[in-house]
């Protein structure tokens, strides 16, 4: 059977790598005795795959993984996400947990587009201008790496969605919300920053980025790989340390 | 000022490996500075994924953040990316827990495990804001210890540290300690200087400025006291028995990874195979070995309690437990319901019980299999006393190829005493053997020969050794070179020879060295570990502007008459035991392991009425290591059982 984990990762713990996480996550899960199936062969790993990266450095309300249990073991999925959070580090939550029964695609082939909150270092009227500049564009050409090769892409057609909405909860930030979408080619809000302020040059690295929501098909339709009963929270919920 | 998490986060995001600073691990406590309470900071000299996983700087912080009246915290040395920015932000050495300054410690401690770390040990103290030199320091600066193996010949850093604790620190931590925190919960009241005279009288705690060099035409001759109550001789701290410390209890988990990630039990202390050439052999005398129900205990808890998949039971020598199979064969079978567990055994023994240990724990992943003859002859073997007869090792190799091991990796030191080139060779001519066992059993079998360069260590037979030079090394690895090019299947690593030359200055050098490292590290010269940050030609400058050279210092054979710079630290060996035992080597004669024979009387338990510690009062099956030596006498041999304890 196969189990789909949605968690968060705020304060401090943001500066694990993906891979640090994907270790934290072997480990947690070995805490709370969860009965992971092993591949075959020569050197048996657990079966558990992990959505979409996270870049270092980002906060996340809204990450999954999907783990392979053992059919003939029972794992009470009410309880499995309290369990599951006693062994990660502070800041990382499991905050839901479902049965996937029959299997469905991988999170990286479902998910289409994810929702951030980003930190800008720029006055709040040189936001909403460029904000409006973006959006008013036919096209945003961007280079990026890819291959080892640097190519134009188009990143205007990603953006569905961007606008200011107000100050950061990072003191010298504005709050922009962003959704890019990740298929059929992913835009890093990274990149999306370096195009709106190209004249900031490193110092966009150092910007705060939060992913608040990944969407699978429009995000008007609400469709997340685990929706949460709990409300929506607003943008800025109160940082965990 | 108490913590600079807020400016150090804004520069995370320009660092390499980021996780490395933010602390978090499962098993860190929360610190909380109280009126009253004397703090740590514990530093490991290096980076965060080399020192984290130490077993040692561990121990003392969960002995010290057990006690009331203290509170410990950690640091290791940043990377050269974040120590440029700290350097142009202002920003000081941090503890990962709180992230509070160095300099609000009240106590600095280093963690030596090694020697090339020492210009990281001035960096770190100048990275904190602290003085640099003990002299330099007052009231108002934290007191600045150091500990660890290289803390046995403390001189090199003698201007630096204001004391060392020599030996075991389970004990010797509480003893300093409580003077310290006298001191600090009076309001430093007493000066400095004083409360320094007070913690002489502390067992195993050297105090290098209580005591004057002295040098007769350039050459040192002896450490005078400088004041009354100030002891000639500083004895090491030993503790009697390991079941009384089941340390760490709750090993740190990082979040990001880090070298040894496992969970790791030590199975017991010291080693009495006697190999000359191993310093952490001679000082770390007698065994002491821990009970093997508190073995299984400390895996049981700790796997449920970090979640690792992974074991290893370290020690110097660990197939010598005499718990080591039930160890293996209960953890591989039983697991505390935490998934698939494997064990790693560090240090194997050379002989077939051994690998058919490792073939019980490695039922899966059988890639490679290391082991350490050491030396390619078994004249040099004798000299070196690690005694491992050539059918042993064919044993073992033939035992792990047969079993499904494809490759074999093989330790070796060159540049031993009176090695011949014929000694040399006889490092490629046993990986040829080996591949050739392998042959008959896979076609991909493959040999890695990796070869390090001796170096003479204070407090071993070879202390008097004149290290070969950076050329004679670099000839002999030429000569295996030349000689495994054309040899299929033999792969020959080797270690720097430089490094090996600037190792031999800082582990046998006088106080005069202080001012060597000083200058190298003004120079640059941080993570000397680290060959992309290597530079021999600091060190020798360094030596020639004060007066030294690699000749005196490092390649000079030592007469027996002669002082050496750590004469006044007593490790617990007789300095005539281990004289003998250098004239045994040059006459090519072996010492069997005294825990199942008549001792040697090299003084390690003599000394401080304690006895080897052992959970079985005769050797483990292949224990003679095939030598052919008659251990059948072991049960008539005193020692004191775990099992048995009062």
């Amino acid at each position: 059977m196969r189990i789909r984990l949605r968690f968060t990762k705020l304060g401090k713990v943001r500066w694990t790598s993906h891979r640090d996480a994907a270790r934290l996550w072997e480990r947690a899960l070995r805490r709370a005795q969860v009965p992971l199936a092993y591949t075959e062969g020569f050197s048996p790993r657990p079966k558990v795959s992990f959505g979409l990266a996270l870049p270092t450095g980002a906060e996340s309300d809204a990450e999954y993984l999907d783990v392979n249990v053992r059919p003939e073991r029972d794992v009470d999925l009410s309880t499995l996400p309290d369990r599951l959070t006693a062994g990660l580090p502070s800041g990382m939550a499991c905050t839901a947990a479902v049965g996937l029964d029959p299997p469905v695609s991988s999170l990286q082939q479902v998910v289409t587009s994810c929702s951030w909150v980003l930190g800008a270092r720029v006055p709040a009227a040189e936001a909403e201008r460029r904000v409006s500049e973006l959006l008013a564009a036919d096209s945003v050409p961007f280079s990026r790496v890819r291959k080892g090769k640097e190519t134009t892409d188009d990143l205007r057609p990603a953006v569905r969605e961007l606008a200011v909405v107000g100050n950061h909860y990072t003191e010298g930030f504005v709050a922009l919300r962003a959704e890019l979408a990740t298929q059929p080619r992913a835009v890093k809000p990274i990149e999306l920053l370096a195009a709106l302020w190209p004249s900031s040059g490193d110092d966009v690295a150092g910007w705060p980025l939060r992913r608040t929501h990944q969407w699978i098909g429009p995000s008007d339709a609400g469709v997340e790989p685990i929706t949460l009963d709990a409300p929506e929270e607003s943008y800025a919920p109160a940082r965990a340390s | 000022m108490t913590t600079v998490w807020p400016q150090l986060e804004s520069q995370l995001a320009r660092v390499q490996k980021p996780a490395r600073y933010i602390g978090c691990e499962d098993g860190a406590i929360e610190p909380v500075h109280r009126p009253g309470s004397t703090s740590w900071l514990l530093v490991y000299p290096d980076t965060y994924e080399v020192g984290l996983p130490n077993q040692g700087l561990q121990i003392l912080y969960e002995i010290l953040n057990e006690r009331p009246d203290a509170v410990a915290e950690r640091s290791y040395a940043p990377w050269t990316d974040l120590e440029a920015i700290m350097r142009s932000e202002g920003l000081p050495l941090f503890s990962v827990e709180s992230h509070r300054p160095a300099a609000e410690f009240d106590v600095i401690a280093f963690n030596l495990s090694a020697e090339l770390v020492y210009t990281n040990v001035l960096n770190c103290l100048d990275l904190g804001g602290i003085p640099i030199h003990s002299a330099g320091r007052d009231d108002r600066h934290p007191v600045v210890v150091a500990g660890g193996h290289a803390a046995h010949n403390p001189e090199p850093l003698a201007d630096f540290i204001d004391a060392f604790a020599i030996g075991d620190g389970e004990e010797a931590v509480t003893d300093l300690h409580e003077v310290v925190a006298d001191w600090v919960r009076s309001g430093r009241s007493a000066s400095r200087h004083s409360m320094l005279r007070e913690l002489c009288t502390v067992p195993g705690i050297y105090v290098p400025s209580m005591y004057e060099p002295r040098y007769e035409s350039g050459r040192f001759v002896g450490l005078t006291p400088k004041h009354a109550g100030v002891p000639e001789r500083v004895e090491r701290r030993v503790v009697a028995d390991l079941a009384e410390w089941p340390y760490p209890r709750n090993q740190l988990v990082p979040l990001t990874e880090v070298v040894h990630d496992r969970l790791n039990i030590e199975v017991f202390r010291g080693c009495t195979r006697g190999c000359r050439f191993c310093q952490a052999g001679m000082i770390t005398r007698p065994v002491r070995e821990r009970p093997a129900d508190q073995v299984r205990t400390m895996i049981d808890d700790g796997l449920r309690r970090t979640g690792y998949d992974e074991v290893a039971l370290t020690s110097l020598s660990t197939a010598d437990f005499s718990g080591i199979e039930d160890a293996v064969r209960q953890t591989v079978e039983g697991s505390a319901g935490c998934g698939q567990v494997s064990v790693s055994l560090p240090s194997l023994r050379v002989d077939a019980f051994t690998v058919g240990i490792a073939a019980q724990v490695q039922r899966a992943r059988r890639t490679g299999l290391t082991f350490a003859p050491e030396a390619g002859t078994w004249r040099m073997r004798r000299i070196i006393n690690k005694l491992i007869g050539e059918e042993d090792l064919y044993g073992a190799v033939e035992s792990a190829f047969s079993q499904g091991w494809r490759r074999v990796k093989l330790y070796f030191l060159t540049g031993l005493p009176s090695e011949t080139d014929e000694d040399t060779l006889g490092v490629a001519e046993l990986a040829r053997n080996c591949v050739e066992i392998g042959r008959r059993h896979t076609h991909k079998a493959s040999v890695t020969a990796s070869v390090g360069g001796f170096v003479p260590k204070p407090h071993t037979p070879f202390q008097w050794f004149g290290q070969n030079t950076v050329d004679e090394l670099n000839r002999k690895i030429g000569l295996l070179k030349d000689t495994t090019r054309r040899m299929h299947g033999v792969q020959l690593k080797w270690h720097d020879a430089r490094a090996s030359a600037a190792e031999g200055l800082a582990s046998r050098g006088d106080r005069r060295m202080g001012a060597v490292v000083e200058e190298v590290w003004r120079q640059g010269g941080t993570f000397q570990e680290w060959s992309e940050h290597f530079r021999l030609d600091r060190w020798t400058t360094a030596m020639a502007r004060h007066g030294l050279s690699l000749d005196t210092e490092v390649y000079r054979h030592r007469a027996q008459s002669e002082a050496l710079a750590w004469d006044h630290i007593d490790a617990g060996l007789h300095k005539d035991f281990l004289w003998d035992d250098w004239q045994d080597a040059l006459a090519e004669v072996g010492r069997p392991d005294c825990r199942w024979t008549p001792c040697y009387d090299c003084g390690a338990c003599t000394g401080v009425g304690i006895e080897h510690r052992v959970g079985s009062p005769v050797p483990p099956a292949g224990g003679s290591q095939g030598t052919g030596q008659d251990l059948s006498i072991g049960g008539e041999v005193p020692v004191t059982l775990t099992g048995a304890r009062s």
